[in-house]
């Protein structure tokens, strides 16, 4: 296996509604950015992949407008994929793997202010027995949560004390959008939206990019003072129909993280794609994080959760602590789906092998 | 491999009529963000002006701007007035109904390349029989009457000869 380690990253600052850009003006800045932290111009990155979904954008191949944003002169090397830029970044790892490039940009965006998101996300699901019904993906994650409450994996107290752990830890992210909390107190005070989710329980709806580069071996080590050495990274996927699945546990994290080797030596911190504050303690327990293990310093997709953009943020929020020296070991995840159907899990480290 | 065996069902499911399709039908409702870059053009329009954007690395001026030179990645960073008149780059004659359209066949689509701008606008060209039309020709811009005006280009009705000599290929064959 070659070593491709993260070596830059960038987002943008995420909000609620990003009303005056078209999706190529709120993704170019991101790409500049990310590009300039590494001084690399387009003609360098031997490939690039992105990862967007017309659902969001409402209009048909809007990845191809956006590659006006990426300069696609001379011709490039180019890849996408309707899901999270996380699965994009590992199309670009394979391709690094492969020896055809040895840089790669990949990136991920999404509106999804323009339609109404809980509507857009049931054209998702089994298009006979499930769609027709239109099932919001609020009700979804709720039935997944009263399975857990259920079978005793987490409590209400629990999820309020993720939902304000989250959005505090977020205060020091500049890019975030909800930076605060009431005390888990309060928040249990509040009513149920979808029972027994509240809607600190649930993420924001959010409009946001973002973008890392890939870089292989003495490439990586030549762009970045400490790269971050993607040292496994694996991804599986769970049955479309909801009934077949144990939603209070995540078999696809699991199997996903021991492929990545999660466990093969302590973790630092991890930035987990849990949507839904009682997905975090699924993805913990799938992922065998203890109590030392930091959670989302980066306050998570709690504070900010652009859609096809999330998962990618993960990765990239826990590179930059491992090129700061904030942490050696770090562990990365991003969901896409109905209650965390597919799941990819990627351990990062900052020292050399 | 062994075929599965059949499934066996209720006597009251024999025989029946098969479900050969379902109807669900599926309706999503946006408010699409035209973007900066495309707003100013759009408001350009709906006063009879047409705006390019140039860019500040290759020079092009892009029609209709979206915001970035899509050849360098970059934001366009100058606003170009242009002149409703201009070159056919290239054209179809269209001979089959399309659903939604009203117009009578055959008919003419064609790239316009308005003098001064790098890329071509899609539009129509009337007021010519269309066996006559040719890439190089002159063209301008009919626009609708001021009362219906809108952010649209829909707002150009078409474009109609003007008699002007036509351009030598040489000088719009990049735009081709």
């Amino acid at each position: 296996m070659r070593d491709v380690a993260v070596v830059a990253f960038a987002q943008s600052h995420h909000v609620r509604r990003e009303q005056y850009r078209n999706e190529v003006e709120l993704l170019m800045p991101v790409l500049h950015k990310v590009k300039s932290e590494v001084g690399l111009d387009q003609t360098q990155i031997d490939f690039t992949c992105s990862g967007s979904t017309d659902y969001l954008a409402g209009s048909a191949f809007s990845f191809v407008s956006t590659l006006d944003g990426v300069g696609a002169r001379p011709p490039i090397s180019e890849s996408h994929v309707e899901m999270d830029g996380a699965w994009a970044l590992y199309e670009a790892w394979v391709k690094i793997q492969t020896g055809m490039a040895d840089t790669a940009l990949v990136y991920g965006y999404g509106k999804s202010s323009p339609g109404a998101l809980r509507d857009v996300l049931s054209r998702q699901l089994d298009p006979y027995y499930m769609a027709p019904l239109w099932p919001d993906s609020v009700g979804l994650a709720a039935l997944q949560a009263r399975a857990c409450l259920d079978a005793g994996v987490t409590t209400v107290e629990e999820m309020a004390a993720i939902a304000a752990r989250s959005r505090r830890a977020a205060a020091a992210n500049e890019y975030a959008q909800l930076t605060s909390s009431a005390d888990p107190e309060a928040l249990l005070a509040g009513p149920e939206i979808a029972a027994p989710l509240r809607r600190h329980d649930c993420p924001p709806v959010t409009d946001g990019a973002a973008a890392v580069i890939l870089a292989a071996g003495d490439r990586a080590r030549e762009l970045a003072a400490r790269p971050a050495w993607i040292r496994g990274i694996d991804h599986r996927i769970e049955a479309h129909a909801l009934g077949v699945r144990d939603l209070t546990t995540s078999v696809s994290t699991r199997l996903a993280g021991d492929r990545a080797g999660v466990g093969d030596r302590p973790v630092d911190l991890a930035e987990l794609h849990a949507p839904f504050t009682h997905q975090e303690v699924v993805v913990r327990e799938a992922l065998g994080l203890g109590d030392g293990v930091t959670i989302n310093p980066s306050g998570g997709p709690l504070a900010a959760n652009p859609l096809i953009a999330a998962g990618l943020i993960r990765i990239g929020e826990a590179a930059t602590r491992i090129a700061r020296g904030d942490a050696n070991r770090a562990v990365a995840h991003a969901t896409s789906g109905p209650c965390l159907q597919q799941n990819l899990v990627c351990v990062l480290e900052g020292g050399e092998r | 491999m062994t075929p599965p065996s059949p499934l066996t069902l209720p006597a009251a499911l024999r025989d029946v009529e098969p479900v050969r399709g379902v109807r669900t039908p599926a309706r999503l409702d946006y408010t699409f963000t035209a973007g900066r870059a495309t707003s100013r053009f759009l408001r350009g329009i709906a006063g009879k002006k047409i705006y390019g954007e140039r860019c500040g690395t290759c020079g092009k001026v892009i029609l209709p701007p979206r915001g970035s030179c899509p050849n360098d990645g970059v934001p366009t960073s100058e606003q170009v007035e242009l002149p409703d008149r201009g070159i056919v780059t290239t054209f179809c004659v269209v001979n089959v109904k399309f659903s939604g359209s009203a117009m009578e066949l055959p008919y003419v689509c064609a790239t316009v390349l308005p003098d001064g701008a790098d890329m071509g606008l899609f539009g129509l060209v009337q007021e010519i029989p269309f066996d006559q039309i040719r890439m190089g020709m002159r063209v301008e811009a009919v626009w609708v009457d001021d009362d219906e005006l809108t952010h649209d280009l829909a707002s150009i009705k078409w474009w109609r000869p003007t008699g002007e000599p036509d351009a030598p290929y040489d000088s719009y064959r990049e735009h081709v």
